[in-house]
């Protein structure tokens, strides 16, 4: 809460110097970047001065149930909060998205940037008692991500070798530099499975998956489908008397309302993402025995926006879509709709997310504007004061996404576009936007810590696929943004990284392909006796090796 | 007792053609539905790229022509075989199996009592017609039939969960309680008093009012007025002629009504967190899990045609005068 009252810009800005400065600096010592494994010592909160308690099971919700718990063929969501206990990566990530280590102890980065080499931790075991060792993280990154995970391949394809170096090392040569690599391997993004179980098999119908088997702190217990999902303690963790849990237990729960109850009854310490509607947030925040959070999600960093096709007329011209976006009230959306969770966005890169500039077109809410931009277009109203109708399909992704869609239809009726609500479900939406069947629908899109990773691929042009999700849906091309997004991806100096996304976010929110409605951010509510839990930039999906209960 | 056979053997030579076109009819239906479970796969993962769906699509069989789909399933089905759901990687048989137990431990205990509470109460109204405990019972089934079962489900378990902290809220067991034996029976005995309650105020609210309905058409007709000219007693009049003969629409409804038991109750399963059918076949339907929708289908139509014929019998039973025509 205290994030959102304080502003964003300010931090924002000392987060930035910060981090130029740290380049600079290391540049300047060292031709080799090192990051000590202490990182995550010192990044461990202040909070953090009770002595810890070993026991305890943490109740937790997980919703929707997700079709399996390995993590490298499923990352949707509740997967990822369920199996990020279970599997790690390399790396996890503190609140300012600098790496922290996780399997790997330590690594070093070439000044060319392209040799990004991993020190793994000793004496890791895998759940079934198998040592872990390099050849597992060659084996996951460059055989079974490549084959079934779509945003592995897209990291990991940029390399020209993975090798083991020795049982512990491994090292990554890029084909060319790619600043953003360090921030792929994420657990839900490079997730390490064990290859003494899967190399050789058919992943996808491979029997362990059933039966996930990772290094994480916690392994799989029972999973009643429907019912819930119990964790242990792994006995046999890495890290000395860690985790401090004895285990967690994810209840599967439908219903919205029961969910509110199962946090309010005190039956779960514990909700995150979507598991409670935002119009019961103001409700439960008032609980005696939680406290809300919205930090921990800084990594995916959502960010919402109007979906605009650009094949279809008038959506195609700019002067339309700027009087849509002078029409909506954004701060009317994040304080009504979503009850004051997130941020009012200025363009397409979140606040929270590295290279971000604030200083780009911003459009206020002005009915003034609008209606002469509209006049401009000689889109005059008829009898009936409408100008031009469009179809608005909103996401079928909850209660709060509908309510949306009613706010969006009333505020652009305002300026004389008239809006046909249309509705649909999950699969039904997915197929018509990934085929260009809309118009205009809702959306949002995870940023993964680095433009390159989560923010391009909306944008570019070469990313113009059909049938496929979450891509540059709308038909937006501009050759100008194409190149300083792939000179971007590619530039190692972090200074000039900023002047190319500065610039493309400022022709981005002058030619506004999306209307960019909000920063989410979602709410995690912990019970006080619950400590050191949701400390990273992944939160909720991070390990929870050091998180306890206070008696 | 030929013609009771015979009757038998026809219905069910008949009910065998229902199902295969039910199949068919289902398998169209759900492919027609827009979008695949390729699709909604690669929505959930929040990224995707064309070699993730095409392999999906590969996996799932689905980059099949359609008719070789429904060949293949209608072959798998003949042998007894619903099929495998690529999405829960198990095959559709187990998954079933899984949830059956809490859906029939739910919605028969439900049904029985609501059809015994809601026939004697229907009765107990018929007979005390026009007095306060019929206006009563009338009044309470109205409300029970026409509030939102969710809505129900939720204000009982606000009241007796959480402010009275009697019951649990929702849950099929205590979680890693590792209860066995008696125990365990009671344990799920507890999880079951507030969704039982829901469902079977729902039921028996119809099979009142229907019973209600029924008696008051049946006590003025001309052979109750015999009866009671005969100097039978009023108990007997209404159990044996009265109730004997006004049960038979109350016996039509409950057997459409039973057909559906396995069907569950996707409200009640989703507001108290119940494990069965009902939430399997609403999850199915969104994550277009197509051989799963299809199973519980085929298992839902094949009860509900037995409990017609079941039904049938029953009338005979019942009611001698019915007869099977030939």
């Amino acid at each position: 809460m205290t994030r959102r009252l304080s502003g964003i810009p300010a931090s924002i800005q000392r987060g930035f110097r910060r981090s130029v400065h740290r380049a600079a600096a290391a540049g300047l010592l060292a031709a080799v970047l090192t990051i000590p494994g202490t990182a995550a010592l010192v990044a461990a909160p202040a909070m953090a001065q009770e002595t810890p308690v070993r026991g305890g099971v943490l109740n937790s919700i997980v919703q929707p149930e997700p079709p399996t718990l390995m993590l490298g063929l499923n990352q949707q969501g509740p997967t990822q909060t369920v199996a990020g206990k279970i599997y790690q990566g390399l790396l996890t990530y503190d609140r300012k998205l600098n790496p922290l280590p996780s399997l790997a102890e330590s690594w070093t980065v070439s000044p060319d940037g392209l040799t990004y080499t991993f020190k793994l931790f000793q004496n890791v075991k895998w759940h079934d008692g198998k040592p872990f060792s390099a050849n597992d993280v060659v084996f996951s990154t460059s055989k079974f991500l490549m084959e079934v995970h779509p945003r592995a391949r897209a990291a990991f394809s940029r390399c020209e070798s993975i090798k083991a170096l020795d049982d512990h090392t491994v090292e990554f040569k890029l084909k060319e530099p790619f600043p953003a690599f360090i921030q792929a391997f994420e657990v839900s993004s490079a997730p390490i499975v064990p290859a003494h179980i899967y190399e050789g098999s058919d992943y996808r119908t491979n029997p362990a998956n059933t039966t996930p088997i990772g290094t994480g702190p916690f392994k799989l217990k029972e999973w009643v489908k429907g019912s819930y999902i119990q964790l242990v303690r792994n006995e046999d963790y890495y890290k000395k008397d860690l985790p401090y849990l004895d285990g967690i237990t994810f209840r599967v729960i439908p219903d919205a309302a029961s969910r509110s109850l199962a946090l309010e009854s005190g039956q779960v310490q514990q909700t995150q993402y979507s598991d409670l509607e935002p119009f019961e947030v103001p409700r439960m925040k008032t609980l005696p025995n939680v406290t809300l959070t919205t930090a921990g999600y800084e990594f995916v960093a959502p960010m919402a926006w109007l979906e605009i096709n650009h094949r279809v007329k008038p959506l195609d011209d700019k002067r339309f879509r700027k009087a849509i976006a002078y029409a909506i009230d954004r701060k009317f959306i994040r304080d009504k709709i979503w009850f004051g969770l997130g941020r009012v966005p200025t363009g397409p890169i979140n606040s929270v997310v590295k290279f971000y500039d604030p200083k780009v077109t911003t459009y206020e809410p002005n009915l003034d504007k609008a209606k002469a931009l509209l006049d401009e277009m000689g889109l005059k109203p008829d009898g009936k004061g409408v100008r031009a109708t469009v179809k608005l399909m909103p996401m079928p992704y909850g209660e709060t996404w509908t309510r949306l869609g009613e706010y969006l239809k009333q505020a652009l009726g305002k300026v004389g576009v008239s809006v046909v609500l249309e509705s649909t479900d999950a699969a039904g939406w997915a197929q018509r936007v990934a085929n260009w069947d809309y118009e205009i629908t809702t959306n949002f899109l995870y940023q993964y810590g680095d433009p390159a990773l989560g923010v391009a691929r909306t944008y570019i042009s070469s990313n113009i696929r059909k049938g496929v999700l979450f891509t540059n849906t709308m038909g937006y091309s501009n050759p100008k943004v194409d190149e300083l997004f792939d000179q971007a991806s590619r530039e190692n100096d972090p200074a000039k990284r900023q002047e190319q996304y500065s610039e493309v976010q400022r022709i981005l929110s002058d030619d506004l392909p999306v209307v960019w409605l909000l920063e989410m951010e979602f709410p995690t509510f912990l019970d006080k006796r619950v400590k050191n839990a949701n400390t990273t930039a992944i939160g909720v999906n991070d390990t929870y090796e050091s998180v306890w209960l206070a008696k | 007792m030929l013609g009771f056979a015979q009757l038998f053997a026809s219905r069910l030579v008949k009910a065998a053609a229902i199902l295969i076109a039910i199949v068919v009819m289902n398998f169209f239906l759900v492919h027609a539905a827009p979008g695949d479970p390729a699709m909604v796969m690669a929505g959930e993962a929040g990224a995707a790229d064309e070699k993730f769906v095409t392999q999906l699509r590969e996996q799932f069989g689905l980059d099949r022509p359609i008719y070789e789909q429904l060949g293949t399933y209608i072959g798998k089905v003949v042998q007894g075989d619903l099929g495998f759901s690529y999405r829960q990687q198990r095959p559709v048989w187990d998954i079933l199996a899984e949830r059956l137990p809490a859906t029939l431990v739910l919605t028969l205990t439900a049904f029985i009592l609501a059809l015994a509470a809601g026939v004697a109460l229907g009765t107990l109204a018929a007979v005390t017609v026009g007095t306060w405990a019929d206006s009563a019972i009338t009044v309470i089934a109205l409300l029970a039939y026409a509030t939102p079962i969710y809505w129900i489900g939720l204000m009982l378990s606000l009241l007796f969960s959480i402010q009275l902290g009697w019951l649990p809220a929702f849950g099929y067991e205590t979680i890693g309680a590792g209860y066995t034996g008696l125990a365990h029976v009671a344990d799920v005995a507890v999880h079951l008093i507030l969704p039982v309650i829901t469902l079977a105020l729902f039921y028996m609210a119809g099979y009142a009012r229907l019973t209600r309905a029924s008696m008051l058409e049946v006590r003025s007709l001309d052979f109750v007025k015999t009866a009671k000219a005969k100097g039978l007693t009023q108990g007997r009049i209404v159990t044996r002629h009265v109730l004997r003969n006004a049960i038979l629409p109350v016996i039509t409804v409950a057997g459409i009504q039973a057909g559906q038991l396995v069907g569950g109750s996707i409200l009640i399963e989703t507001v108290f967190a119940w494990p069965g059918i009902g939430r399997l076949a609403f999850e199915a339907v969104l994550q277009r899990d197509y051989q799963v929708l299809l199973g519980i289908f085929l298992v839902t139509s094949i009860m509900v045609i037995l409990f017609n014929i079941l039904t049938d019998i029953l009338y005979g039973l019942v009611d001698p005068r019915i007869q099977v025509s030939q």
